[in-house]
């Protein structure tokens, strides 16, 4: 079924490629209805998932017998919210994308490639997989920010290529030295947390650790290796900057909690406070300088540099209380808050991008926070989703941003007291910047210039009214969800030992 | 009943998103639908506030979210002190919700607050039934969040969406704080009940420093929502909100909230050692007290005058609940919700019929308006402290306990009291006598819809503070009722009442003598007093102190931050990429002319080599034939010099 899940996206794209570009129905049903099936079976696939019941929906083939490289995929409490995400995400960014008139074929093609590709990575257990899945999350990517994207696109699709790449290329020699260190030599990844390989050995660990740390924090992105990213989401089209946002930053997270806290606790807890000061950096950071953007896309792009910094915090925190047991309740609470906060994230990033989406592509055709003025009295069932998702953003209890960001504190404040004091001081901050944004755009006396402006039509909502009542419901009772993450990483916590 | 307490704050909720989604469809445009709720919840309110008088306590929880192993709780208690509030907010609610029916009649969005009243009653409700730190930390964001939707109610006008920023930042400072205290007992006692909390601080598995810091940073909360200094800038500000609004949620109810929050965890406060904490609370509060209020002096904006009012009220409360007299503290919390709510309601008549806020315009109106009239004048002795209105019960009371706890606070506080009296009855003696100023206005008694709750509201506001009065044979029952073991009030004093008394009427004497018979002239005090004047004018400064020292600061740092994004971090990610350019470039020309040239080299070689050779290749066998002789010669020699 997991096989499934990720390969349907990538068999509509084949079928796209068949079908005549001048059948532009015909081609929007085809990547309508692979994305849909997809998002339909992993919501299947959550109905059957045992909590705590470890990897489950296991799928595992011979793939390179000689090099020891298998096609092993599985799914436990931290992948599953996470593929359900992007499925979720690429659906309703296909249901976006409907208006798009230049090389729709090779657009479609591209995004449900691209979904494949997250899908993989997520669902990958082992490493040759996983560094396919993620290489192959690149190359659409590329594209659909070098030809859809805006003025600078070219720029930005080369930085964004070039700068993610080099994170790979780091990442592909740290998986090699795991690889050369297993007695038998294998990319199973659950093999590798088993063993240990580089346990006794701290400096080729060390190694290893800054090797992966290079490639997930140029993901994440970390400060200061998060400049790719406002370029890349402003030139990027605006279903690019959703997934871009809402599920390829996450693979970064992912990639440290999947990969770097589990296989080498050792080091990663050595690093952890350095890990958790840059993660610091960029939570105060991103709030600041996303309050002196003008730019709505920019804005929301460093505040995704703001909310990324939150999740790695409870990443190191859990990190540097790997192996202390009676600290083990606060790792564990920390990192249901940064799986929570990923998971949160992608949701009201992915609106927020939407959101501003909404406003630039077929109506204002600007981003200039300081153009616009008074719209909160025109356009109600916008301003009424753009506030909930800000809200939720800045974390508002009652909404999904709260709930990660209170466990992400609760939990590094028992290991890390006096920087998460510092971090707290981010939710002042992102406060202002999204009311004073608030604001600007739809509060104060109309600005006449807006005047021809409609409301948000269907196909709007039904892309943007999901993603609210989400935040609203895990927001109320996360119970459902962060169950499912609490048992992955309860379990995680005691492996790390 | 108890058991079904949840559903007080639940009714209103379903009300928010009913007239949220249905609107105008709905009976009365909404308000009805807002009004039949909060009824609704008044009236199991009443039921349940009966049962806790004969001994009647509840408690329920239930597992919010799992934390590795441990369970994170939330729940919902009812005690005395949750009773009370429940009691102030749905019955106090009730009433503005019905004033508002008449005020806001005609405006374009009214069932949206309608809508927005409802949301703020679900989470005021919300914060006081809680038993956790968690569930009331969210009714407390969430009541921010009510009251900067409603300030900006009327968003078009640039001060109202500037106001409703300011208030839910300058919150949002206190609650920080109050995070990090919640952070820091988590951390310590493990658990986000109160019950647990309590527990650990009795048996002392919190105590000492940390204790204190804990409490204090708690305190923060409760300074940013009760417009405490130093973060009692936004209140005055929220007065851009409409009148029912600043009434309700900026007078009676949530700004009470910090104070409802501090003597929630009085246990934190008192446990203190040396009652450090509670100090911190009594000077804050006293310093409160005295500063807002002669602020009020020079307002001319009638809500102003209230917002200052309502500041240093709150700073009384605090004061109480900081000189260990917990039950005067919370005594005044409720009487004041009832009067304050009735000024606010009266002056929005006013300015109902005035359609302007400055008292220098107004003049007379008691003639015009004398319902308005009488009742404003009952909240105003109640305000000033005349017995046997509410607010002389429960001021008198805090003045007694700090009198006995710290003369310092005791001079502030009674200071306090005399110049409340003066600026409440200046407002009133502007507005209501002498003839009016304005030429424009045609001021009218407003409908019944409003008038009826302002009677009833005069009503309470007569009445309620005999609950808290030294009666033969029962004694103070409010005392019985709302108490804190460890903190005994001190008996009541038939002198000290008295002198309290003595001070409210020379308040109001002196303001008579200034603004009634006009014996000083108002302008001739300025002139004498012009240093005072200069500062009171510009409230002490404070908006100004925060400008220069936090906003710009942080705006500019933003800024900078900004261009060193694009120019430090973001030139050096594109300095490297130049560099591999360039470098790149370098291996062009290594490729050119290095190892291409070599390549060539050995070309251009073999060719010239080839071009030489090439007349080695005659065609004729003679030349061959010399060739293999001269070879044959050649190795003949080599063979036999060997």
């Amino acid at each position: 079924m997991l096989s499934l899940i990720i390969f349907l996206p990538l068999v509509g794209g084949i079928i796209i490629l068949f079908t005549s570009k001048t059948n532009e129905t015909l081609l929007k049903g085809i990547a309508l209805g692979a994305s849909l099936a997809s998002f339909v079976l992993s919501l299947f696939m959550t109905a059957l998932f045992k909590i705590g019941g470890g990897f489950q929906f296991l799928e595992l083939g011979n793939w390179i017998p000689s090099l020891g490289i298998h096609y092993h995929l599985g799914v436990d409490g931290l992948s599953l919210p996470l593929i359900v995400l992007t499925a979720l995400l690429s659906l309703l960014s296909v249901a976006y994308s409907w208006r798009i008139e230049l090389r729709l074929k090779e657009y479609l093609f591209l995004f449900l490639l691209l979904e494949t590709g997250m899908l993989g990575v997520f669902a990958a257990l082992d490493f040759f997989l996983f560094y396919i899945f993620w290489e192959i999350t690149l190359v659409p990517m590329y594209f659909l920010i070098g030809i859809w994207g805006g003025p600078r696109k070219e720029y930005a699709a080369i930085k964004f290529f070039l700068y993610t790449l080099v994170g790979s290329l780091a990442m592909l020699l740290a998986i090699l030295v795991m690889y050369f260190n297993a007695q038998p030599h294998t990319f199973n990844m659950l093999t590798l947390i088993e063993q240990q390989p580089l346990a006794a050995k701290p400096v080729l660990a060390a190694l290893a650790f800054w090797g992966f740390f290079l490639s997930f924090a140029i993901k994440v992105p970390m400060w200061p290796f998060h400049t790719w990213l406002p370029d890349a989401h402003v030139e990027a089209p605006t279903a690019g900057s959703v997934i871009l946002a809402g599920v390829l930053l996450k693979m970064g997270t992912y990639g440290f909690v999947r990969v770097s806290l589990p296989m080498l606790p050792e080091a990663f807890r050595i690093y952890a406070p350095a890990v958790a000061v840059l993660a610091l950096l960029g939570i105060v950071y991103g709030a600041l300088v996303a309050m002196a953007q003008t730019d709505l896309k920019k804005l929301v792009a460093y505040s995704s540099v703001n909310h990324m910094g939150y999740v790695m915090l409870g990443v190191a925190s859990a990190a540097a209380a790997a192996g202390i047991p009676e600290k083990a309740v606060a790792a564990a609470t920390a990192l249901n808050g940064a799986v929570f906060e990923m998971v949160a994230h992608g949701v009201i990033t992915g609106a927020l991008f939407l959101i501003v989406g909404v406003l630039y592509d077929f109506r204002a055709h600007t981003r200039g926070v300081d153009e616009f003025g008074g719209l909160g009295a025109r356009l109600p069932m916008y301003t009424g989703i753009t506030m909930v998702a800000m809200l939720a953003s800045l974390g508002l209890p009652g909404l999904m941003g709260f709930v990660a960001e209170f466990f992400i504190f609760v939990g590094s404040f028992g290991i890390f007291p006096y920087l998460t004091v510092v971090a707290v001081t981010g939710v002042i901050f992102t406060a202002a910047m999204f009311l004073w944004t608030i604001q600007r755009i739809f509060l104060g006396p109309f600005n006449e210039r807006w005047a021809g402006l409609p409301d948000m039509d269907t196909r709007e909502k039904i892309s943007l009214v999901p993603l609210a009542v989400l935040m609203v419901i895990f927001g109320l009772y996360p119970r459902p969800l962060l169950d499912v993450i609490n048992a992955a990483m309860t379990t995680l916590v005691a492996m790390v030992r | 009943m108890l058991q079904v307490a949840w559903l007080i704050p639940l009714l209103p909720f379903i009300a928010f998103w009913v007239i949220l989604f249905r609107g105008r469809r709905l009976p009365g445009e909404g308000a009805y639908v807002a009004i039949g709720a909060l009824g609704l919840s008044g009236l199991l309110s009443l039921v349940i506030l009966g049962q806790v008088m004969f001994g009647g306590r509840y408690q329920a929880t239930m597992v919010w979210a799992m934390m590795g192993d441990r369970p994170l709780a939330v729940g919902y208690a009812v005690d005395p002190l949750t009773a009370v509030m429940l009691f102030v907010v749905t019955v106090v609610g009730s009433l503005i919700f019905i004033y508002s029916v008449g005020y806001m009649h005609g405006d374009p969005r009214y069932p949206r607050f309608f809508a927005y009243l409802s949301l703020f009653a679900a989470s005021m409700l919300l914060l006081v039934l809680a038993n956790n730190f968690l569930v009331l930390y969210a009714g407390w964001e969430l009541v921010g969040l009510c009251s900067y939707l409603l300030i900006g109610f009327w968003f078009e006008r640039p001060a109202a969406a500037r106001a409703s920023m300011k208030a839910f930042v300058t919150t949002r400072v206190g609650d920080f704080f109050m995070f990090l205290g919640i952070l820091l007992l988590f951390f310590t006692v493990g658990s986000l009940q109160f019950d647990a909390v309590f527990a650990a601080v009795q048996t002392g598995s919190l105590a000492g420093p940390l204790l204190t810091l804990a409490a204090v940073l708690i305190f923060g909360g409760a300074v940013g929502k009760s417009a405490q200094i130093p973060l009692h800038v936004w209140l005055p500000d929220a007065m851009e909100g409409p009148t029912p609004v600043s009434a309700l949620i900026h007078a009676a109810t949530m700004v009470a909230a910090g104070v409802y929050l501090v003597a929630r965890t009085y246990a934190l406060f008192f446990s203190s050692p040396d009652h450090l904490a509670l100090t911190v609370v009594a000077y804050i509060g006293g310093l409160t007290a005295l500063m807002a209020a002669t602020i009020g002096i020079v307002q001319d904006d009638i809500k102003r005058v209230l917002a200052y009012s309502t500041i240093s009220q709150l700073g009384y409360m605090m004061l109480g609940l900081g000189v260990l007299g917990y039950t005067a503290g919370v005594f005044h919390l409720m009487t004041h919700a009832f009067f304050k709510a009735l000024l606010f309601l009266a002056a929005g008549s006013v300015i109902h019929a005035m359609n302007t806020n400055d008292i220098k315009e107004m003049g007379g109106l008691a003639k015009v308006m004398p319902v308005t009239y009488v009742t404003m004048l009952v909240g105003g002795l109640a305000l000033a402290g005349v017995p046997p209105f509410a607010g002389f019960w429960s001021k008198d009371e805090i003045l007694l306990e700090a009198y006995h706890h710290d003369r310092t606070l005791f001079y502030l506080g009674a200071a306090g009291a005399f110049v409340t009296a003066f600026y409440v009855f200046r407002m009133i003696f502007y507005t209501f006598t002498g003839s009016l100023r304005s030429h424009t206005a045609h001021p009218h008694e407003s409908p019944q819809v409003m008038t009826v709750p302002l009677i009833v509201l005069a009503a309470f506001s007569g009445v309620i503070g005999l609950v808290g009065a030294p009666w033969p044979l029962v004694g103070n029952m409010f005392h019985r009722f709302v108490h804190f073991e460890a903190a005994e009030g001190a008996p009541f004093d038939l002198r000290f009442a008295a002198l309290s008394t003595a001070i409210a009427g020379a308040g109001i004497l002196a303001a008579a003598v200034v603004y009634r018979w006009q014996l000083v002239s108002s302008a001739t005090l300025r002139r004498v007093l012009a240093p005072a004047y200069a500062v009171l004018v510009h409230k002490y400064w404070w908006d100004e102190f925060y400008a220069v020292s936090v906003v710009r600061p942080v705006v500019w740092v933003a800024q900078q931050l900004r261009t060193f994004d694009v120019y430090a971090i973001d030139g050096a990610v594109n300095a490297i990429g130049v560099v591999f350019v360039w470098l790149s470039r370098l291996y062009r020309v290594f490729d050119l002319y290095v190892v291409d040239g070599a390549v060539n080299l050995v070309g251009w070689l073999a060719k010239a080599a080839g071009g030489r050779l090439r007349h080695v290749q005659t065609g004729r066998a003679q030349n061959y034939l010399l060739v293999i002789a001269l070879g044959v010669i050649v190795l003949a020699v080599i063979g036999l010099t060997r």
